[in-house]
């Protein structure tokens, strides 16, 4: 009965530290990853960026954030009010619960679960229910279609996704985010599975709607996609989680591909941060290369192409594991 | 104050978060089922399944929580949404509920309710720990394998005729037009 309850107690504790530290770094990553976009963006089209706020404007989007948060929170009359609400909150909490299972080093990470990489998986796929909460709720067409086109693309790039994750968690026999990086101790996985790399990247870069596959929010066509009618701090939530779950694809990529926090000299959280940071720019330099796919072409690529490159993937890997 | 003192001890935590779960299945359900607008129906079904992921949870089991969470909240909510996309818009006015249908609802359901609740009462329990202490994730595999076999082929045999019948349903409409 005592050790149950010092066990609660240091659990508890854990948990709160855990939350305390994530709500940091979601906050602190988005503001880096918005300055970091424009900073990119810039330089690929050859001017500077902003410049103005801190040396080279790099807090440029603390002030941005303020604005936002003294912006007025407009709710449109012909919403449907509840859910309309709901979905801000919605799309932000599944990202939150994905940092449960991070391992950012070898000892700091909130819980070492043996479900880690489907708990990721899983919890991701609430971030579509709650984009089609909030384009449906809007009542507004262009949030309807954005939130329509985010359902059937994230359908037809979930199947690839899972399918490579699958076939890595063959090679190593285990969910446990830790163990695939212990698996990883000699070579990382990009290196034996250069497909299921290029295809997780792929199947990312459509999950977290970026570029070329930003369809949800085609600026050109649906004004801004399924969060049109949000405004202030709502909107910033929208934002938060889209950026926090570029984070957490690259963080599953680093973890699943480039051997997670291993590597020498540095501490493992430095290494870890610049796998995932190397990754978003990865996926940022996309954004800026390619133009956006057309809807029937995205869909096209993904049952006709990746599906099946992700099914072979996985076969062969489980022939060569068996031979 | 012995009722507080009670809820901090792990079996009045334990039974809290049971109150708790199934307090969001519940109401998830009576969304599911009362709610006029179709949106909300499905959305309610979802914090339902939510729901029931948590009583996996709740009984220590969490890789069936989480493809709870994947299979029917990720993919079977998001696929009625595909079919609500098809659906009669919703500023049209609603026609009223036909009683005699809501009958048959509420009678399909109660006679389905008394019937499983024998079967609750007849069958055996025994604890998960007396038969195995061994629930990982292999294990879980190698049940679905052997044992289960039987009833993983009657699933995919369904998703085979469910496939079947929209690939038949959607040429008639295509030869048609």
């Amino acid at each position: 009965m005592e050790q149950l309850t010092q066990f609660s107690a240091t659990e508890l504790a854990r948990m709160i530290a855990g939350l305390i530290g994530v709500i940091a770094l979601v906050s602190v990553n988005a503001l880096f990853l918005i300055w970091m976009e424009r900073k990119v963006a810039a330089h690929m089209q050859l001017r500077p960026g902003p410049m103005e706020v801190g040396p080279h404007g790099a807090i440029q989007t603390i002030a941005d954030a303020v604005k936002l948060l003294g912006k007025e929170l407009i709710t449109p009359e012909e919403v449907d009010r509840p859910i309309y609400l709901l979905a801000p909150i919605v799309v932000f909490l599944p990202v939150l619960l994905c940092f449960l299972v991070v391992p950012f080093s070898q000892s700091l990470i909130i819980r070492d679960m043996n479900v880690g990489i489907v708990l990721i998986l899983a919890f991701s796929t609430l971030t579509v229910l709650a984009i089609l909460m909030g384009g449906w709720a809007s009542n507004n067409k262009y949030a309807v279609f954005g939130a329509f086109r985010s359902v059937a693309q994230n359908i037809a790039y979930e199947i690839p996704l899972l399918l490579t994750v699958m076939s890595i968690i063959l090679m190593v026999g285990s969910f446990r985010l830790t163990d695939i990086v212990a698996a990883q101790s000699r070579y990382w996985y990009i290196f034996v599975q250069p497909l299921a790399f290029i295809l997780y990247i792929i199947c990312a870069t459509a999950e977290t709607n970026r570029t070329p596959f930003d369809l949800p929010e085609a600026e050109s066509e649906l004004v801004a996609g399924f969060h049109t009618e949000y405004s202030g701090m709502r909107f910033a939530l929208f934002f938060l989680a889209e950026y926090t779950n570029m984070f957490i694809v690259s963080a599953v990529g680093a973890v699943l591909f480039l051997g997670g926090w291993r590597g020498p000299i540095l501490p493992g959280i430095f290494w870890f941060l610049i796998k995932v940071y190397a990754l978003i720019f990865l996926i940022m330099w996309f954004r800026w290369t390619f133009p956006r796919v057309r809807f029937d072409q995205l869909i096209t690529f993904a049952w006709k192409i990746l599906i099946p490159l992700a099914f072979a993937n996985l076969l062969i890997t489980a022939l060569v594991l068996k031979l | 104050m012995n009722f507080l003192s009670g809820l901090f001890t792990p079996q009045g935590v334990a039974s809290a978060a049971f109150v708790l779960v199934m307090a969001i299945t519940i109401l998830g359900a009576l969304i599911a089922v009362a709610a006029r607008n179709i949106f909300h129906n499905v959305l309610g079904l979802a914090l339902s399944l939510m729901g029931v992921a948590g009583l996996f949870l709740y009984l220590n089991s969490p890789f069936v929580a989480l493809m709870e969470i994947l299979i029917y909240v990720g993919a079977i909510c998001i696929a009625i949404c595909f079919a609500i996309m098809l659906s009669e818009p919703l500023y049209l006015p609603k026609p009223p509920r036909n009683r005699l249908k809501m009958l048959g609802a509420v009678a399909g359901a109660g006679l389905t309710f008394v019937f499983l609740c024998l079967l609750i009462r007849k069958t055996q329990w025994t604890p998960a720990v007396e038969r195995s202490t061994d629930w990982s994730i292999t294990t879980l595999g190698h049940y679905l394998l052997t044992n289960y076999a039987l009833i993983f082929e009657v699933i995919s045999l369904l998703l085979l005729v469910a496939m079947l019948g929209s690939i038949v349903i959607a040429r008639g409409g295509r030869g048609s037009s």
